[in-house]
């Protein structure tokens, strides 16, 4: 079945192509175009967000004192480069608005799910090409949206990125108008633009696997992208769904989170933690499926259970939805449901932990090559385990009573998306920047920029441990202002500087980025002597994926040092006469 | 050990409890991450390259497998139930009140709500008070906690004991101080462009002390500003 969808493909690709300007860079139908499209906005995007990050620490070591440099933000933003409290509720819900829906979501699932499907399964392009460039255009528009709340009177929204209601239904609770609408109205849109990619991920990943591609012989990331996207199916309606109700509250005067009309904020809660966590989720799977991968191939190894690495992937699937509930111990729902809360959070801690011992057990007597993909995939782990392991914290509900909304919190998910998501997309880029753009990424500068990154993400948010064990709340703008927080002061400082060097050394990863692009060492078809299909074809590929037919497949994608092969790994599309479809 | 994490000093009854589950957990975590740094770092500099190396092929171990996944599960199954107890103790069914006030959360004040000399809330002798919560030393305080506007979360962090106000539902909050002095009371969720500074004045005092600052309210009661209703 899966050959035939590729032969199809095949068949519509395989004339040779002569596309204009627009056609090949701006409206392209090609899923590698795309992907970069996707990188090149999620990059654009994160430099706004790592912005607004430099500025919130500025403020919360320095409060209300002219932060250097910004004495030209017009009023009421800054005040001769002060930040007022307004200005400061508006970063740090774009920070973290930006940072999930506009860097982390169309690097993971935008970029490499893109890139990586079809070339990973073995098909010519994605199964809707037309649809694929309207996912992309479609999330640029939800940007621009994102971004014009910048610039209308008010400000940009300033409810936080969870925007509880009421806060965020009423316009004067905030003083906010037009900027919280433009934010919902564009993750609505953006929303649009995910749908549209997970269905066209799902139904690649279903029908054009090319021959011998059974599903157990996918590759973990393709697994973890195929998981992504069918969480992102289900839980971007229920977003859009509460989007949409607290739009009408907001503009039409109905009353859904109105307790004064007959509404429940707990409604929008809950509804927005349906969708919440399996997001999380969204935002981590592909970054285990990109380490998964990464550190197979560096260690030389098979990856350490291959099969329950994607049972693990698929319990946390099912997981991701009874659990949203450990979000609002604290918020008067009932504390009986928060027991339940608490046992099913405590039993998604399981398949991430079965991961983590598989990762090891994949290190375990391997022959492991420190490359600059492979040092960022191996931070991953270890900060994926700490930002696991604090998780449990905030499972046990007496515990969590007492560290809900403070840095435990903030540094907890930056454990997980920045140490998590964020080293595993360094890796991800950095060990497929060849077959992207047909160069090397500079190995040295690579390296440098893992260690002043990795360096500074641990004393930037280690720390936020400490503050929020002294019971530091978060989205507070002055924390001078408490009596039983003075002890902490020096605390935030440190972070503050440490959070400067951080941000100031992702110019490394961008600078490696732009300079390889032009001077990198011209890439090989398989520079890393990796098995996956994608290395099957020169880097970068042509359009159609090979200049030649589909790849056949007859083993999995992991045999490195296998003894069947005469070197240390063994692609998936190599036939051996006596070995065929015996490894799997 | 927790007093060198800066935890603000414990001043109430649940509180030591709440702290005995942050350290379990903590040792739990110790053990566990650093077994895992451990056997990662003695990987990595073990099994790193070298001329004439050659990976082992070892595709997985199904008994280490099914090793590790009962026992993380047993030991979050086991966490969660011990857990339980401690959290319907503090949330479920506490002790029954020896005091009782209303606290009322708005942008960006707490409203605390004393009874009148007759003793009971909700009658024409309330006495509303902006941030200032008196309480007497070893007595259960029950307080209804809402809000009028946004959701605020009433936080007192030496007593590890945090609720958030919604409005719209009057949700039930005790707690008994066990030291006097004078504390904070925050609010801990995001509630406006006045969330941060948003605190109230905790005075745990002595029964008598507690009476006198009573009836000098009474007898002076504080400006109405709207506060009241």
């Amino acid at each position: 079945m899966s050959s035939t969808a590729a032969v199809a493909v095949h068949g519509a690709h395989a004339e040779p192509h002569a596309l204009g300007f627009w056609r090949t860079y701006i409206f392209s139908e090609d899923h590698k175009m795309i992907a970069r499209q996707f990188l090149f906005m999620a990059l654009f995007m994160m430099s706004i967000g790592g912005l607004m990050a430099m500025l919130m620490r500025w403020e919360l070591a320095w409060p209300e004192t002219q932060v250097p440099g910004f004495h030209w933000v017009p009023e009421p933003f800054m005040y001769d480069g002060a930040i007022p409290p307004n200005t400061y509720n508006a970063m740090f819900t774009m920070h973290a608005t930006i940072m999930i829906f506009f860097v982390i979501m169309p690097l993971l699932v935008g970029c490499f799910g893109n890139f990586l499907i079809p070339l990973m399964i073995g098909a010519r392009d994605m199964a809707f090409p037309k649809l694929n460039m309207l996912s992309f255009w479609v999330g640029a528009l939800a940007g621009a949206i994102m971004l014009s709340s910048f610039f209308v009177t008010g400000g940009p929204a300033a409810a936080g990125w969870t925007s509880y209601a009421p806060l965020s239904a009423v316009p004067i609770y905030t003083g906010v108008d037009w900027g919280q609408n433009l934010w919902c109205i564009g993750i609505i849109v953006l929303g649009a633009s995910s749908l549209m990619g997970s269905i066209n991920y799902i139904t690649t990943i279903v029908n054009m696997r090319t021959r011998g591609m059974y599903f157990f012989r996918l590759p973990l990331v393709i697994w973890s992208l195929f998981i992504t996207a069918i969480l992102l199916l289900l839980a971007l309606p229920v977003l859009t769904t509460a989007l949409a109700l607290l739009l009408f509250d907001r503009l039409g005067g109905t009353h859904f989170f109105l307790p004064a009309g007959g509404g429940e904020p707990l409604l929008w809660q809950h509804l927005f933690w349906f969708f919440g966590h399996p997001e999380v989720y969204i935002m981590i799977l592909p970054a285990m499926g990109i380490a998964s991968d990464i550190i197979s191939t560096f260690s030389r190894k098979p990856i350490f259970g291959y099969r329950a690495m994607a049972y693990a992937m698929i319990a946390i699937a099912f997981l991701s939805w009874v659990v949203w509930g450990h979000h609002m111990f604290v918020s008067g729902m009932d504390p009986v449901l928060g027991s339940s809360f608490m046992l099913t959070t405590m039993i998604i801690g399981v398949p991430s932990a079965i991961k983590t011992f598989n990762w090891l057990g994949t290190l375990y007597k391997g022959n492991i090559h420190y490359t600059a993909a492979m040092m960022n995939a191996l931070a991953f782990v270890a900060m994926f385990v700490i930002g696991g392991l604090s998780g449990i914290w905030m499972a046990c509900t007496p515990v969590d009573m007492y560290i809900h909304d403070t840095y435990f919190i903030v540094a907890h998910i930056h454990y997980v998306l920045f140490g998590g998501s964020l080293f595993g997309i360094f890796a991800g880029v950095t060990y497929w920047y060849p077959k992207m753009f047909g160069r090397m990424m500079n190995e040295r500068l690579g390296k440098i920029h893992f260690w002043i990154t990795f360096v500074a993400f641990n004393c930037t948010f280690f720390p936020m441990h400490i503050l929020g064990m002294a019971g530091h709340m978060r989205r507070i703008y002055n924390p001078q202002q408490y009596d039983f927080l003075k002890p902490i002061i020096p605390i935030n400082e440190f972070i503050s500087i440490s959070a400067f060097v951080l941000g100031a050394a992702q110019f490394l990863f961008l600078a490696n980025i732009i300079w390889s692009y032009f001077k990198g060492a011209r890439a090989s078809e398989n520079p890393w002597n990796a098995n996956t299909l994608e290395w099957t074809t020169p880097s970068p590929p042509p359009h159609g994926n090979w200049p030649g037919p589909v790849p056949v497949v007859y083993r999995g994608p992991y045999e490195y040092s296998s003894p069947e092969g005469a070197e240390d790994f063994l692609p998936q599309s190599e036939l051996i006469e006596r070995s065929t479809a015996a490894a799997d | 050990m927790l007093e060198h994490l800066y935890f603000p000093h414990d001043i109430s009854t649940f509180g030591p409890r709440i702290d005995f589950l942050f350290e379990l957990i903590f040792w739990i975590v110790m053990v566990v991450w650093i077994a895992v740094m451990v056997a990662m770092v003695v990987f990595m500099i073990r099994y790193r390259t070298r001329p004439g190396r050659k990976a082992v092929y070892i595709e997985g171990n199904s008994r280490l497998e099914i090793i590790w996944t009962t026992a993380t599960a047993a030991v979050l199954v086991i966490l969660a139930f011990l857990s339980r107890s401690t959290w319907a103790d503090i949330k479920e069914h506490g002790p029954p009140g020896d005091v009782f006030y209303a606290v009322t959360a708005k942008q960006f004040n707490w409203e605390v709500t004393y009874p009148g000399p007759d003793g009971k809330l909700g009658t024409k002798d309330d006495i509303t008070v902006e941030n200032e919560l008196h309480v007497p030393v070893n007595k259960v305080v029950r307080i209804d906690l809402t809000s009028k506007d946004v959701i605020h979360s009433f936080y007192v962090p030496n007593m590890r004991l945090r609720q958030d106000a919604v409005p719209g539902r009057i949700i039930h909050v005790w707690f008994e101080a066990t030291e006097t002095g004078q504390y904070e009371i925050p609010c801990s969720q995001l509630c406006g462009f006045g969330h941060s500074g948003m605190k109230g004045n905790l005075t745990v005092e002595s029964q008598e002390d507690f009476d006198k600052w009573l009836k000098d309210t009474y007898a002076n009661p504080p400006a109405p500003e709207g506060a009241s209703q």
